[in-house]
């Protein structure tokens, strides 16, 4: 087992090498250079040499090779280098940013497994009943509505219906006011945890009906031991532990797929910082520095 | 005693139509579903549609569905049944496409991976990690940013994050199909590699490849959806059902027919994928008999 997690580990970092080389291809492909994404269109006044003394300044006159290890080393010090927009070292952003995604994906989760977890067990339990069904259909619907569907549809109920607006006003952190924090994260948490909370609902229905056809389930029913200690001692125990494996595998697609939850909403988490670089770069001259991008 | 096993026999009975009935119109809903949004996206792409996508009607703005316009209109007084017509086309043409390309290059990487193993196998399965890395939205994002928007960008995209999600069920479905008895006999009889893959292991992983085909094609809807919400997919004035959505979030209050008619178009549209692909599920994989 130690063998087999140390050679896992060391199959991580070609892995990684991998991920770097893309990620820095991604920056060199990108149209346009550093120092018009940093001047503007001042760029253009410059003088050809002038540029050339900028692109040495900034190691562009470098070849690629050379510049993938330059930045390379300074990623692995932790210098991603400052954003062209706010000034501030990325790393600084990303620290400030990726808390508030965390928490999303945290409130995500509880939401899912909130919803997820008694429907499933109902689910099964009533197996093939109306009940079963309707959970049935509830989360396939909940798997099919796009995360940006439902989060549109909450502002439009929210507003429409009680006159809130979920995604006004500044970001309040957990630690200045948790009850104001909590209002502003609760929509974006129920609009990313609902289609997670179907596949946990499928989960536990599956897993739950599979347990409950088990030997010693039928042991502590034929022992006289009512239903719902059945259920609770002996069934969910053994049917959670593929939720669990679940939620592990889905929390990190849940941290990496907040951006478009986090725009609706206007959380200023890792994902709208991305998105909102991204689509500036794009919708901009096109142009793109390395540090806007991280 | 009799009596009991009798209504726990009809009870059993039920039990198994009523799971029968489920099953199956849960494909057919799927099925049906589809069907009725694939005569809407041919309509569209043909230019079927009530009125032009882009003609504007400055005296009917913001009007509410009618008898004239069916779905009402949008701020520019463009008719939104007819640019739902239109965006279903595009959203489903950059479906098919990707699910298509991706189809082909990821299940004949992921054959190869599973067919020779070994080192190939080893260096094709950690490059495809590699893009497993990145969350596929993200991805997405980034060769759009390179290639700019764009319908046929837009499926170049999406494609090369969906190619490693084939090349993994592909290689797996490989792996196991390759050690059976009638592929040792092939080999024994003197059959080529190109010959035994395409006879004998192609064949027999087409059932979860399908399946995987009907799912992805949801998750491409939704990608593909995600990215004109977000302003990088299909441009203005070419409609796409999350452009339509992003475009029109602003006006919800006064005008919800605007994100109400694209927003069930694209439920409707996954849902009818992921029904259709549960019950192939159900009757192609053999894991789950």
């Amino acid at each position: 087992m130690t063998q087999y997690l140390i050679n896992r580990l060391f199959s991580l970092i070609p892995m990684m090498i991998g991920v770097s080389i893309l990620v820095f291809s991604a920056i060199r492909l990108v149209p346009g250079d550093l120092i018009t994404a940093q001047l503007g269109t001042e760029a253009g006044m410059l003088s050809e040499t002038q540029r050339q003394s900028l692109e040495a300044f900034y190691g562009l006159d470098k070849s690629p090779l050379e510049q993938y290890f330059v930045w390379m080393s300074d990623v692995l010090t932790g210098n991603l280098g400052l954003s062209v927009r706010q000034g501030q070292p990325v790393l600084d952003l990303i620290f400030d940013r990726f808390p508030i995604t965390l928490e999303l994906a945290i409130l995500s989760v509880l939401i899912a497994l909130i919803i997820g977890i008694p429907l499933g067990i109902v689910s099964a339990i009533y197996s093939n009943t109306i009940l079963d069904i309707l959970a049935r259909i509830l989360a396939m619907i909940g798997l099919s509505v796009p995360n940006f569907l439902l989060g549109t549809l909450i502002i439009y109920v929210l507003s429409v219906y009680f006159r809130i607006l979920p995604n006004s006003g500044d970001y309040v952190s957990l630690f200045e006011d948790p009850v104001r924090n909590l209002q502003q994260m609760i929509f974006p948490a129920i609009t990313l945890g609902t289609s997670f909370s179907a596949s946990v609902m499928r989960m536990t229905r599956s897993s739950m009906l599979e347990v409950l056809t088990e030997d010693y389930i039928r042991t502590a029913r034929s022992k006289g031991i009512i239903e719902f200690l059945v259920i609770r001692r002996h069934a969910l125990k053994n049917a959670l532990i593929p939720v669990i494996t679940l939620v592990g595998i889905e929390f990190g697609y849940l941290l990496g797929g907040t951006f478009i939850v986090e725009q609706i909403f206007a959380i200023p988490g890792i994902g709208r910082l991305t998105v909102n670089a991204i689509t500036r770069l794009y919708k901009g001259s096109r142009s793109l520095s390395p540090s806007t991008l991280c | 005693m009799a009596d009991h096993s009798v209504a726990s026999l009809d009870q059993n009975q039920w039990q198994r139509k009523l799971q029968h009935i489920w099953r199956e119109r849960g494909t057919v809903v799927g099925g049906v579903i589809i069907l009725f949004f694939l005569a809407i996206g041919v309509c569209g792409f043909f230019g079927i549609t009530p009125y032009p996508v882009v003609e504007q009607h400055p005296l009917d703005r913001l009007s509410a569905p009618d008898t004239t316009y069916l779905l009402g209109t949008d701020q520019f007084g463009r008719d939104v049944l007819s640019r739902i017509m239109k965006g279903t086309a595009n959203s489903l043409q950059v479906a098919i496409l990707t699910v298509g390309i991706s189809t082909t290059i990821g299940t004949m990487i992921g054959t190869i991976a599973g067919y020779f193993g070994g080192r190939l196998d080893n260096i094709i399965m950690r490059t495809m990690d590699i893009f497993f890395a990145f969350p596929a939205l993200l991805l997405a994002l980034l060769i759009v940013t390179i290639l700019g928007t764009g319908l046929y960008n837009t499926v170049l995209a999406i494609s090369i994050v969906y190619t490693p999600i084939f090349a993994r069920v592909a290689r797996g479905q490989v792996i196991s199909v390759k050690e059976m008895e009638f592929v040792l006999a092939a080999r024994s009889l003197g059959g080529g590699h190109f010959l035994i893959v395409i006879r004998h292991i192609l064949p027999n992983i087409l059932p979860v490849m399908i399946v995987q085909v009907t799912l992805a094609l949801s998750w491409a809807l939704i990608t593909e959806a995600g990215l004109s919400f977000l302003g990088l997919g299909t441009q203005q004035p070419e409609p796409s059902l999350g452009l339509e959505l992003s475009s029109n979030r602003a006006l919800a209050e006064i005008a919800p027919w605007l994100i109400l008619y694209p927003g069930l178009a694209i439920m409707l549209m996954v849902l009818g994928f992921n029904l259709l692909g549960d019950g192939l599920r159900d009757l192609l994989d053999p894991r789950t008999r």
